[in-house]
């Protein structure tokens, strides 16, 4: 069994990666820049809306009852599918998925594919099994591209090289496309891109994507994109494969009214995107004379094993959780060490692992809820976030000097004179770190805090030895 | 009205001064503030820390001290926050159905302090002098848990002598997370270096906020740069009076 | 086992034993958001065009007897004399020298790439989010041929302007082929901000045509 979520199980734990990170200023700047803007084009899309929270609700309630008859509606988007002329195939794992895809492109002797962004590919790391077997994968989203170019790793969801500015994609463009010269400004580089790819997309044979939509009712496939390289890879290319996790689906075509509002104005702060693509089987005269879709698991029936997280499946990879999150802003997506970054790739990526990997992912959040808060499907991701740290410690994948602090802690919180004699304590061994009044560095466990903070020594008297006092006083009067 | 104080762990042991400004106020207005003594914590470290089972028995420790106190003041929003969101889940997942009864007849007991100033007591004067310029920091969980929206700032606008200004991203985190600040410490302190950057920017002489977590976050770091400002929990504001002063 | 049946059996493993029957599930899901039309047909076209020109196309009006004169004055502006055209679509729209139209009846890709622009009917339209939506009819035109030439001129008649998305998503029976399009191609990757010109038609004119 080959369940894989990109590199993740090798990646390094979340506050190593954050602490190198933290020492690159230009990320950081290109960060907050970048989830600065997005966050005000988003509030200002939403705003416009006033059943913005209806539609939340419905788009959750759509997705709870998909994922509790998901048996039935991937057979019914199976049949649906088959029948208009598409071939549908099932993947327990990334391995399976990969050996799948790289057979249909062999069948047809072909050594080259296009790809439209699905990150879906990037879990099973098919970029890599396609080189292996002797087939170019080229990316065609301008991000992933750049990523490709550069040979880098995509650090959000939506604007996979957010962390790039537009100088660091001019210097990639120049080197890795052989170009004499090059402006600078956005459109010399979206220029670039065009005549890059233009040649490709009119002339490769097969063509890769993946789906942010799978409709049940029609066996339809929708692709939400902007740039125009989906509307390339999905219609001229002879044969289609598209790529899809099985949580994907939605009941009805119908149900797009929701989703199509929703997703755009959270992910790219607009009140539509650009292009979206529906399509189902074969369409005679029309595109590709062989579609394939590939349903993937990998991990995924984990996730909906657990009642009390399985509303992680319910996203529909829009981002805006990525770009409200006060620690994402500050490290950026690299440090989580996964594709799937922010606080979606912190309770997504340990789960489709079954939390064998990505244990401190859970942990890389100070549960502020911004991201419940713009989470277009309600996911809780706080509640699922503690969730997630109650499996890491049952695991027994906590640190043992955690253990031994929270079992202490827990001590001292269980009775009321245990609490009393834990403070005389405190009081008592606080005396070696007070200097002048304040607590300048503490020991193990605590040092971290005090690296950058001061703590204010503690009171000689607790609340509970005033009132107590006071009480003692009151009496005596 | 006799009013049961749960102080808090944290504020019983660094924080006494807020436990002790809100019997002020409370007993300004005219009220009896009691104190059980068998209480200690909501259990909220370990509940968001994942140790759900140690919380769970801090859980029944809570309600054992307070199960038939009529009403209960928390100057804590994460604390009511853990109380309101999670007894009852941890009550469910124990299959206790005495217990999850008496959870949901506890928690529509329990408020924040200025929750209980403005929706139960119903005033947000409450004869407060307090001559400077404050900045308020909107906690988290206050802000997103219990929707405290604008009662803090009603609160402190009647406060004589009292110069309000705006935070600026004022929503965003203060970094601290609870054990967040101890297993993040950098990510925190970066988080911090923003917030205090938009404390200092107001000018203001005060910082103030519902819960001593973010203020002992937010005041770390303004007492290790010698900024010149303090923070300050907000009961302590609203019990200045005009005798307090030198 | 096949993966179909090992993936299948794994959801009902997680699935509760006694779930709720799935129609009336499905039914009970809440919908109170807006779905139905508040602007009138003036108002919707006006939004329309207007959020059209936010999103850098050009925009134009005119009367069911004067398409030919203003596909020939649209043309005129942007310099452009050849297009091709999805194949039904009306004659009597063209208006002849010095423009032409070759129609679509299996163009090459290259052949595509090496014109001035194309032109095509649509579906529907949406005002509040100034879409075109396009089922790829005979007048329409294969997925292709809108998406090569680099520039789209798109005759869309007022009565087919909606104004919510679910109007149009209802409108829509029986989708096959369904392609929807808001602006230009564009794209957010670099600095965050929309930047037209990448893999679609950079340029996009409308033509709204109405009865009055």
């Amino acid at each position: 069994m080959s369940i894989r979520v990109g590199e993740a199980a090798e990646a390094a734990s979340f506050p190593s990666a954050a602490r190198a990170l933290l020492a690159n200023t230009q990320l950081r700047h290109n960060v907050r820049h970048a989830t600065d803007v997005i966050r005000a084009k988003r509030a200002a899309v939403v705003g416009e809306l006033p059943d913005w929270q209806e539609l939340r609700a419905s788009a959750h309630a759509i997705k709870r009852h998909t994922l509790g008859h998901l048996d039935y509606y991937l057979e019914q988007f199976e049949a649906a599918c088959t029948r208009s002329g598409g071939q549908v195939h099932w993947a327990c794992d990334a391995d399976e998925a990969n050996e799948i895809i790289i057979n249909i492109i062999r069948s047809h002797q072909e050594k080259e594919v296009i790809k439209v962004k699905t990150m879906t590919s990037d879990e099973t790391r098919l970029n890599a099994a396609l080189e292996a077997a002797g087939i170019t994968p080229y990316e065609t989203d301008l991000a992933d591209l750049i990523i490709q170019l550069g040979r880098d790793r995509p650090s959000h969801i939506v604007v996979p090289a957010l962390h790039r500015n537009r100088m660091e994609i001019r210097q990639i463009f120049l080197e890795r496309m052989g170009l004499r010269e090059l402006g600078n400004g956005p459109e010399d580089l979206t220029n670039a891109a065009r005549r890059y790819l233009r040649e490709k997309f009119l002339r490769v044979k097969v063509g890769i994507s993946g789906a942010n939509f799978a409709i049940a009712e029609t066996g339809s496939i929708c692709v939400v994109e902007s740039e125009g390289n989906g509307r390339m890879c999905i219609s001229l290319p002879r044969v289609l494969i598209t790529l899809v996790g099985i949580e994907k689906v939605i009941p009805r075509f119908s149900d797009l009214e929701v989703f199509l509002q929703l997703l755009p104005r959270s992910a790219t702060g607009e009140r539509m995107n650009p292009y979206n693509s529906i399509w189902n089987g074969v369409a005679q005269g029309d595109g590709p004379e062989e579609f394939h879709v590939v349903l993937l698991d990998n991990g995924r029936t984990q996730v909906l094993a657990d009642s009390e997280s399985r509303d992680t499946l319910d996203c529909i990879r829009c981002g805006a959780c990525l770009n409200a999150c006060p620690v994402y802003r500050q490290t950026g997506g690299h440090a989580y060490g996964s594709i799937y970054a922010g606080p979606i790739g912190a309770i997504l990526t340990p789960q489709l692992q079954d939390m064998q990997h990505s244990a401190s992912l859970p942990y890389a959040s100070s549960l502020c809820g911004a991201c419940y808060e713009v989470c277009p499907v309600k996911i809780n991701i706080p509640e699922i976030l503690i969730h997630l740290r109650g499996r890491v410690v049952e695991n027994g994948d906590s640190a043992l000097s955690e253990r031994v602090a929270m079992k202490g802690a827990r001590f001292a919180l269980s009775t009321a004179s245990h609490l009393s004699s834990f403070q005389a304590l405190a009081r008592m061994a606080q005396r070696a770190f007070l200097r002048n009044g304040v607590i300048r560095s503490l020991p193990g466990l605590l040092a971290g805090w005090s690296e950058t903070r001061d703590l204010p020594p503690i009171p000689k008297e607790s609340f509970r030895d005033w009132w107590a006092k006071r009480n003692d006083g009151a009496r005596a009067k | 009205m006799l009013i049961s104080l749960f102080v808090t762990c944290y504020n019983d042991t660094l924080f006494p001064n807020t436990g002790k400004a809100v019997v002020r106020v409370l007993e300004r207005l005219g009220h009896t503030v009691e104190f059980r003594e068998a209480q200690t914590c909501c259990g909220q470290m370990h509940y968001n820390t994942g140790y759900q089972r140690d919380a769970y028995a801090l859980m029944l420790h809570f309600m054992k001290a307070f199960g038939n106190a009529k009403v209960i003041c928390v100057p804590s929003s994460s604390c009511v926050a853990m109380i309101r969101d999670h007894f009852p889940k941890m009550a469910a997942r124990a299959r206790d159905i005495e217990l999850s009864r008496q959870v949901s007849e506890l928690i529509p007991r329990v408020f924040e302090f200025t929750e209980l100033l403005c929706d139960e007591l119903h005033v947000t004067d409450v004869g407060a002098y307090f001559p400077h310029a404050v900045t308020y920091h909107p906690s988290c969980h206050g802000l997103r848990s219990l929707n405290l929206a604008d009662k803090p700032l009603q609160l402190l606008r009647h406060v004589e002598g009292l110069s309000l200004v705006e935070l600026g991203n004022a929503d965003q985190c203060c970094g601290f997370g609870g054990t967040f600040s101890i297993k993040n410490p950098e990510v925190s302190a970066a988080m911090l270096a923003d917030k205090a950057r938009c404390v200092l920017n107001t000018g203001a002489e005060v910082c103030t906020a519902t819960d001593n977590s973010c203020l002992m976050q937010i005041g770390g770091s303004l007492s290790r740069q010698k900024a010149g400002m303090r923070c300050l929990h907000i009961a302590e504001i609203l019990a200045a009076e005009a005798r307090d002063v030198p | 086992m096949s993966a179909k049946h090992e993936i299948l059996r794994r959801i009902r493993s997680c699935l509760e034993s006694s779930r709720p029957d799935r129609d009336s599930d499905y039914a009970a899901i809440p919908r109170a958001y807006r779905h139905a039309s508040q602007l009138d047909l003036g108002s919707r076209v006006d939004l329309f065009e207007q959020r059209l020109r936010e999103y850098g196309a050009a925009v134009y009006r005119c009367r069911t007897d004067s398409i030919q004169e203003t596909i020939a004055y649209v043309l005129a502006a942007r310099n452009k004399a050849q297009l091709v055209n999805a194949a039904a679509v009306p004659a009597h729209w063209l208006p002849s020298s010095p423009y032409s139209f070759t129609p679509d009846k299996g163009l090459t890709y290259e052949e595509l790439d090496a014109s001035e622009g194309v032109l095509t009917s649509c579906t529907l339209a949406i005002a509040l989010t100034g879409t075109i939506i396009m089922r790829h009819t005979p007048s329409e035109g294969r997925r292709a041929l809108g998406l090569i030439p680099d520039y789209h001129l798109c005759i869309v008649a007022a009565a087919q302007v909606v104004e919510t998305v679910p109007e149009a998503i209802r409108n829509i029976e029986n989708p096959g082929l369904v392609t929807t399009i808001s602006g230009p191609s564009a794209t957010a990757d670099i600095e965050m901000t929309r930047i037209k010109g990448v893999h679609g038609p950079r340029s996009l004119d409308v033509v709204i045509v109405s009865d009055s």
